[in-house]
């Protein structure tokens, strides 16, 4: 599943979610709920800024719920890449929580397949060529 | 007399129990930053702490942004 559809996903099962976006450990945006990519990255940015500000004497953290009364923001990370999602006051954290990192797994088990298909496709083509070169011979 | 005892010990409780979830509504209405770490612990920082005073302002700013 790529990133796109596993926001997509989550953001239709949360119901508690208003909007999300879905980053690389650097802050670039792989996936967001908002048609504007300035905010997207702005919010994936800020999001990093969080989990910086939040690491204590245990490391950094894996997870951040900031609760004000008109909202709340969380933050997952699992280290390479991180999920923002903003809700509304009194969220179940314990849901959205778990519905984040479901979120980032998801996004993340893309990744070996699509790099493995991608390596696949190269072996094929690079096997392909010395025949293609000498059957022109 | 058991009877005024048994609605007096009904009462106590009625109260004692309101003034409790009154209390858990209200403390969970407050300010707070929660931070779990991978080996399982949790800090919470409310609001008037040190660490508040560093974490709220970037997650205003990411609530203002995603609102905007």
């Amino acid at each position: 599943m790529d990133a796109a559809k596993a926001l997509a996903d989550l953001v239709e099962i949360s119901s508690q979610i208003e909007s999300a976006v879905l980053a690389d450990g650097d802050g670039t945006v792989r996936a967001s709920t908002f048609a504007d990519e300035v905010r997207a990255e702005a919010i994936a940015k800020e999001a990093r800024e969080l989990l910086t500000a939040a690491a204590g004497p245990a490391g950094d953290p894996s997870q951040v719920q900031v609760a004000f009364h008109e909202g709340c923001v969380f933050v997952v990370s699992d280290g390479e890449r991180l999920v923002a999602a903003v809700t509304g006051r009194d969220p179940t954290a314990g849901l959205v929580f778990y519905d984040l990192k479901t979120c980032l797994r998801l996004s993340a088990e893309a990744e070996p397949a699509k790099k493995a298909a991608a390596g696949a496709r190269r072996r094929r083509k690079k096997d392909e060529e010395p025949e293609e070169a000498g059957d022109e011979a | 007399m058991k009877r005024r005892l048994a609605a007096a010990a009904v009462a106590i409780g009625s109260l004692a129990g309101a003034a409790a979830l009154w209390r858990r509504r209200s403390g969970a209405g407050k300010d707070r930053a929660d931070v779990y770490f991978a080996d399982g612990s949790m800090v919470s920082f409310p609001e008037g702490s040190e660490e508040a005073a560093t974490l709220f302002p970037i997650a205003r700013r990411i609530l203002a942004q995603a609102r905007s």
